[in-house]
């Protein structure tokens, strides 16, 4: 009996899980950077360890999932939803692995999907700039034109307009392309168009992109918000709020629940009643988000959760899945 | 003022601002094939600046500092291409392309090493960027009916390198045109045998070019992450370096046209932002996908209509051998 008890702390610390990232790369200070926080959230109340990969091309994908599983990792999460296919492909291969997929949903007996409602965050978000805005004109950029995009897109106008029906809106999406993800000045410029035609706030959803954004917002003494991680540092006093995604807690949440043998594969839905997203208040934009829109934000978040209020998901026709 | 008028002003600032880095790098690429040399590794060398450009500028919190050590990272670059295609008589385009793909993995990893940031650099702020220049008596113009706005929106606001760039077109034309050494740099390109028997060595003057060269690109580089932008991203030339050489092509290898040439690609840039989900009278809203089409189409549609005969220098990418 004592043997076998100090043989479980010793297999706990043996358990290794590993964090693959997508091409935004780890320290984005976006959406993969939040993966990482989560991983060493992990970490740190566990006491384990973890391994991570950074893959450099799409290509790598597969190639770095069917290594992993190859070497007998104890969980494999995968954060981005360019994992849909190659974790689909590797799973299959290893039906004995554990896999964990973030933002994207495959159907396998041994993988675990996490999804956010972005619509949901998106919504509140939007009511904050309709809040905000003194012209009555608020924008969104996104990056690369994909149904995840329009997601963040639509959930916006509809917060937007819930607050302001007669609000005015430009939207504009930087590519098509991945390099979507990557052009800052484009963002930038983007941006700087809206600014001048009138809009005093602009949601990004674009990656690193965003931070041409932000940029701008700063230069035109103009507000931005933030997406995915909390973005409000970067240039204080010019991103009103961010769009939080707790890819952070779901990755955390995953490789606990792995370790503690509580690991369950099948779709996990995070929405603002599971505080998957959220809004950012901290010390950086805590004068802007005045008490009164504090409370309508609440009130909105309430209504969200309890249903009276559906927030329209626009990848709900794109994926068929009706989520 | 009608809005129509303020839209146009705000795509002519946008074209400016777009056209900066496409200016600087097709002149760049104008000497180098003048002087006989094929440049397609224009991207790699801007994106080198750009990076070199970022980090001395975080480090030292000068932009003045920053733009001259990227120009120095360019030049090097420049001349590395140089001596494989003057001394070594290597193939231009094979090592145009080796200087893409390596800076384009280089540049992140070394901005990894050095910051933690991804492959980015940190933010820069105040004196370590290049700030927008206001003209004198904006205030006061600016209120003058038609001409004012026209001054306060597109001729003012601009970074000291958007300035630059624009000096630079007159300034190719009159070295080339007006100078000696333009004569003898024309000459290395058409007829390098002519130069050498006339006793000037043909070598010193495709070094000298490849310096403006990587100069000029060097420029372009800093601007993109110390103007435009305000910090390194990877992969953030985003193509900028082949749609020069595509203007310079299309400019049929002279400064003026050049120049046209890139403002007009600035211009279909900008317009393309613009159009996006704009209701046109008659066709009703343009998907994203056909307006980020259009730079492209436009370019086709020009190059395939109407440029005329292109006439490409002789000795352009043909290394030459003393007898």
């Amino acid at each position: 009996m004592a043997a076998l008890l100090s043989l479980a702390p010793a297999l706990a610390d043996d358990f290794k899980p590993v964090v693959i990232y997508d091409l935004g790369g780890k320290f984005d200070r976006s959406f993969n950077e939040a993966a990482y926080r989560g991983a060493e959230m992990y970490a740190k109340e566990t006491g384990g360890t973890y391994r991570d990969f950074e893959p450099s091309n799409e290509a790598q994908f597969e190639q770095a999932l069917r290594r992993f599983a190859r070497r007998k990792a104890d969980l494999i999460v995968a954060v981005g939803i360019s994992y849909a296919v190659p974790m689909r492909n590797v799973a299959r291969e290893f039906p004995d692995q554990m896999f964990t997929v973030i933002d994207a949903i495959v159907e396998a007996p041994n993988v675990q999907s996490i999804v956010f409602k972005e619509h949901e965050g998106s919504f509140l978000v939007g009511m904050i700039a309709a809040m905000a805005t003194k012209s009555g004109t608020v924008g969104f950029i996104g990056g690369m034109d994909i149904p995840l995009i329009r997601r963040f897109a639509v959930g916006y106008e509809e917060g937007a307009r819930y607050v302001r029906p007669d609000i005015r809106l430009f939207k504009n999406m930087v590519g098509t392309t991945g390099s979507a993800w990557n052009d800052p000045i484009k963002g930038a410029e983007l941006a700087n168009s809206q600014y001048a035609r009138g809009a005093d706030v602009i949601f990004s959803a674009a990656g690193p992109t965003g931070l041409g954004v932000i940029q701008a917002a700063a230069d035109a003494g103009k507000f931005a918000i933030g997406v995915d991680s909390n973005q409000n540092h970067i240039r204080p006093g010019h991103v009103l709020t961010s769009m939080l995604k707790r890819v952070d807690l779901a990755v955390a949440r995953s490789m606990k629940a792995a370790r503690n043998g509580t690991w369950e594969p099948g779709l996990t839905v995070l929405g603002l009643k599971e505080s998957g997203v959220d809004y950012a208040v901290d010390e950086y934009n805590r004068a802007f988000i005045t008490e009164a829109m504090t409370a309508r934000l609440e009130e909105a978040r309430a209504k969200i959760i309890s249903g009276e209020i559906i927030v329209t998901d626009a990848m709900a026709d794109a994926t068929g899945t009706g989520r | 003022m009608s809005e129509f008028y303020l839209d146009i002003l705000i795509l002519l600032d946008s074209t400016l601002r777009l056209a900066t880095p496409l200016v600087l790098a097709a002149l760049a690429g104008l000497y180098a094939e003048r002087s006989g040399i094929v440049d397609i590794g224009l991207e790699g060398k801007m994106l080198g600046s750009a990076f070199a450009a970022a980090a001395a500028a975080a480090v030292t919190g000068s932009a003045w500092l920053g733009l001259l050590t990227g120009i120095g990272a360019s030049v090097v670059l420049a001349l590395l291409h140089g001596w494989v295609s003057i001394h070594q008589r290597g193939n231009q385009i094979v090592s145009g392309t080796a200087i893409n793909i390596t800076v384009a993995g280089l540049a992140p990893t070394l901005a990894n090493h050095w910051f933690h940031l991804n492959g980015q650099t940190p933010l820069l702020d105040g004196p370590a960027r290049f700030q927008v220049i206001t003209w004198p008596w904006v205030e006061t113009i600016g209120a003058v009916p038609v001409i004012g706005p026209l001054y306060a929106e597109v001729i003012s606001g601009h970074s000291a390198i958007t300035y630059l760039a624009l000096f630079t077109v007159p300034l190719a034309a009159w070295v080339l045109y007006r100078t000696r050494f333009g004569l003898r740099l024309r000459a290395a390109g058409e007829n390098p045998e002519a130069v050498d028997t006339a006793g000037i060595s043909v070598y010193a003057l495709r070094y000298k070019a490849m310096i403006i060269n990587g100069v000029l690109c060097g420029i372009a580089g800093a601007s993109l992450s110390t103007a435009l932008g305000a910090a390194f991203v990877r992969d953030m030339s985003a193509g900028k370096g082949f749609l020069a050489l595509a203007a310079m092509i299309f400019g049929n290898w002279k400064p003026v046209p050049t120049l046209m040439a890139c403002l007009l690609f600035g211009f279909v840039d900008a317009l393309q932002g613009r159009l996006q989900g704009v209701d046109l009278p008659l066709i009703g809203e343009i998907p994203f996908q056909f307006t980020i089409m259009l730079p492209y189409i436009f370019t086709v549609v020009i190059l395939a209509g109407f440029v005329g005969r292109i006439q490409a220098p002789r000795a352009s990418g043909i290394p030459y051998e003393k007898e």
